[in-house]
């Protein structure tokens, strides 16, 4: 864990503010994502997690404070604009199409055509299903058969699937709203062994938890929200539950 | 909140070490899931394959009604095999139409006067074009136009539903009755006959005992085939169906999608029409009237799931044949005819309830 935190952050938020009318949602916060860095967001219900990741992702416009990545300043006006610059959300339903395979939802809006026949067009389902197949063993998830819809997959695999479109199409920062919070054990520890194969391959991680487990056997740092502002910051190999507990609550 | 705080120190260290967190589960969640795979995609095939079996199903049971009632056949008779394939024309190609709109999550229900209206349109315009076109162009002329008009109350669907969010089943009751009255106004309330002898020969014309319609029909029916199984369109249909969210998020502009998709199901029915008035030298405003809850029946039968989702032009080709063995061969076997109703009645509720089951069986999320 020592590897991390050197040179210039992927991502910055400085200062950053969105209320909701009278509702302080985000306070001046201020946090940084380098590559190959996994940062815990955590803090009690309310706290303005959500809300911070929204803003990150371009769901929400700001309503101060700025968001650089790499340096440079960036806003963005729609989701799209954000994932086009490689923050990519990985979000709670899913955002897949059950009824299609691996291959298709990674390339779902973006298909693959090849030509049969020397001149009908036809979707390219080979490369579609190598390009799954090839991208799923990088998140050392092994399946035979890519002809099945995700529908027959259990809530890891799917939650796998979805990480592994966001890694194809390059995603630099991947951002998770408690993504363990609907899965059995097995499964949990399935998807924190994905956030560790998305650190080793240089790619930034925010995930919000209210799992300590998950967070102490994953992140690097913590950041631990109260009512809108910063309660803290720690690394994870410097502090204790007991005291991440402290920060959240308050006292 | 699922804090503990008597967690062990210990469990930290161990999570923290990638080789621990990655390797364990892999081993276990793979091969369990493929083994579950195999049996879900058994059961899936089968249910795919479900309208084929209840036609080979109603074939022999047809075969044998006639064997044993009147020492006849029913399916070795070439005549037989014509009839039906007329007879299953014009609801094969609104179930085409409808295919497509069922797998989106939607529904046409205007279909049905489309196509009376295409049929009246083609008529007229085929009659105007003669002097003007000679025989074969006025025909080709007709069909263009009549397609082209059907087309428009496929657009202000399409209008309805992605641009101002009108429920398709209201937005196409609503077109239903604009698309009748205009049908019949422009019928003048009777039929309208044509006479032009190559629409006639088209109508009614055999290639080598192939009924020129049932050749129509098919190459039509291939090109859609080939547009829902092995393009983008296809595949964004079944997104949408599946998940609206999903496909958005994936960037298809489902409002663009939704406008082609009606226009799509409307020239399924002008092309119906077409072929109705070819084979009757006229055009009626209610042609596709009894024809509409045929093409909702045999996309179901085919097994599309009137959820979204799921279904193909395959399935539906069988659907709409079984619907047309069973109408064809209570004649041939000289029930009385209200059979048909209960028949195809009972097929469509067995086909939801495979479909159901099936669900339930596969349904990768309920299982966990
Ligand atoms: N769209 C919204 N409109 C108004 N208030 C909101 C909205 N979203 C969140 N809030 C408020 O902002 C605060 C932070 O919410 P949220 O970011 O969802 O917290 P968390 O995810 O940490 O539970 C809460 O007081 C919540 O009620
Ligand atoms: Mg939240």
């Amino acid at each position: 864990m020592s590897s991390v935190a050197h040179g210039e952050p992927l991502l910055e938020v400085v200062n950053l503010s969105k209320h909701f009318g009278a509702v302080r949602a985000l306070n001046d916060l201020s946090m940084t994502v380098h590559a190959g860095e996994v940062v815990a967001l955590a803090g009690d219900n309310g706290a303005g997690k959500t809300t911070l990741i929204k803003a990150i992702s371009g769901v929400f416009k700001p309503s101060g404070g700025e968001i650089r990545l790499k340096g440079q300043p960036v806003t963005f006006a729609t989701p799209q604009e954000a994932r086009d610059k490689g923050i990519e959300t990985i979000y709670q339903d899913l955002a897949l199409a059950d009824n299609l395979t691996i291959g298709a939802n990674i390339f779902l809006g973006r298909e693959p055509m090849t030509k049969r026949f020397g001149f009908l067009p036809v979707l390219d389902r080979k490369k579609m299903a190598d390009a799954a197949r090839k991208t799923m063993a990088l998140l050392d998830f092994h399946v035979s058969r890519m002809d099945a819809p995700v529908s027959n997959f259990s809530g890891g695999q799917r939650q796998a699937v979805a990480i592994g479109r966001a890694v194809y199409w390059d995603a630099q920062i991947l951002i998770m709203d408690e993504p363990t919070a609907a899965l059995g054990v097995p499964e949990q520890r399935k998807v924190i062994s994905l956030i560790h194969q998305l650190k080793a391959q240089g790619r930034g991680v925010i995930f919000i938890s209210h799992n300590l487990q998950d967070i102490f056997a994953v992140s690097d740092r913590i950041v631990v929200l109260r009512r809108g502002v910063m309660a803290g910051e720690r690394k994870i190999a410097e502090t204790t539950h007991d005291e991440v507990v402290k920060l959240m609550i308050g006292g | 909140m699922t804090i503990s705080d008597t967690n062990p120190p210990a469990s930290t260290g161990q999570g923290g070490s990638p080789p621990h967190g990655a390797a364990a589960p892999t081993h276990h969640v793979a091969p369990q899931a493929d083994h579950a795979d195999r049996a879900k995609s058994f059961v899936q095939r089968v249910a795919d394959l479900r309208a084929w079996l209840f036609l080979a199903a109603l074939i022999i049971v047809f075969e044998s009604w006639a064997r044993l009632d009147f020492g006849g056949t029913f399916v070795l008779n070439g005549f037989n095999l014509q009839s039906i394939a007329i007879f299953a024309v014009a609801p094969l190609l609104l179930a085409t139409g409808q295919t497509f709109v069922i797998i989106s999550g939607g529904i046409d229900l205007s279909l049905g006067f489309i196509m009376g209206l295409a049929a009246v349109v083609a008529s007229h315009a085929i009659n105007a074009l003669n002097p003007a076109l000679g025989l074969p162009l006025a025909v080709l002329g007709g069909f263009v136009i009549a397609v082209a008009v059907a087309a428009i109350p496929g657009f202000v669907n399409g209008l309805l539903i992605s641009r101002l969010k009108v429920p398709p089943f209201i937005g196409t009751l609503g077109m239903f009755g604009v698309a009748r009255g205009v049908a019949f106004l422009l019928a003048g309330g009777t039929t309208v006959p044509v006479s032009n002898s190559v629409f006639a020969t088209i109508g009614n014309g055999r290639f080598y005992s192939i009924p020129y319609i049932v050749i129509i029909a098919a190459v039509f029916v291939l090109i859609m085939h080939y547009l829902l199984s092995q393009t983008r369109f296809g595949q964004h249909n079944y997104a949408i169906g599946a998940n609206v969210q999903a496909a958005r998020r994936s960037g298809i502009d489902i409002k663009s999608h939704l406008l082609r998709l009606y226009i799509l199901s409307a020239i399924c029915a002008g092309v119906a029409g077409v072929l109705y008035a070819a084979r009757f030298s006229a055009g009626a405003a209610q042609a596709g009237e009894p024809l509409l809850l045929d093409s909702v029946a045999a996309v179901v039968i085919g097994g599309a799931s009137l959820f979204g989702g799921s279904g193909t032009i395959l399935g539906t080709v069988a659907g709409a044949l079984v619907i047309a063995v069973i109408q064809y061969g209570l004649v041939f076997v000289n029930v009385e005819p209200f059979w048909q109703f209960i028949s195809v009645g009972v097929v469509i509720i067995i086909s939801v309830l495979i479909d159901q089951a099936q669900r339930r069986f596969s349904g990768g999320r309920q299982d966990e």
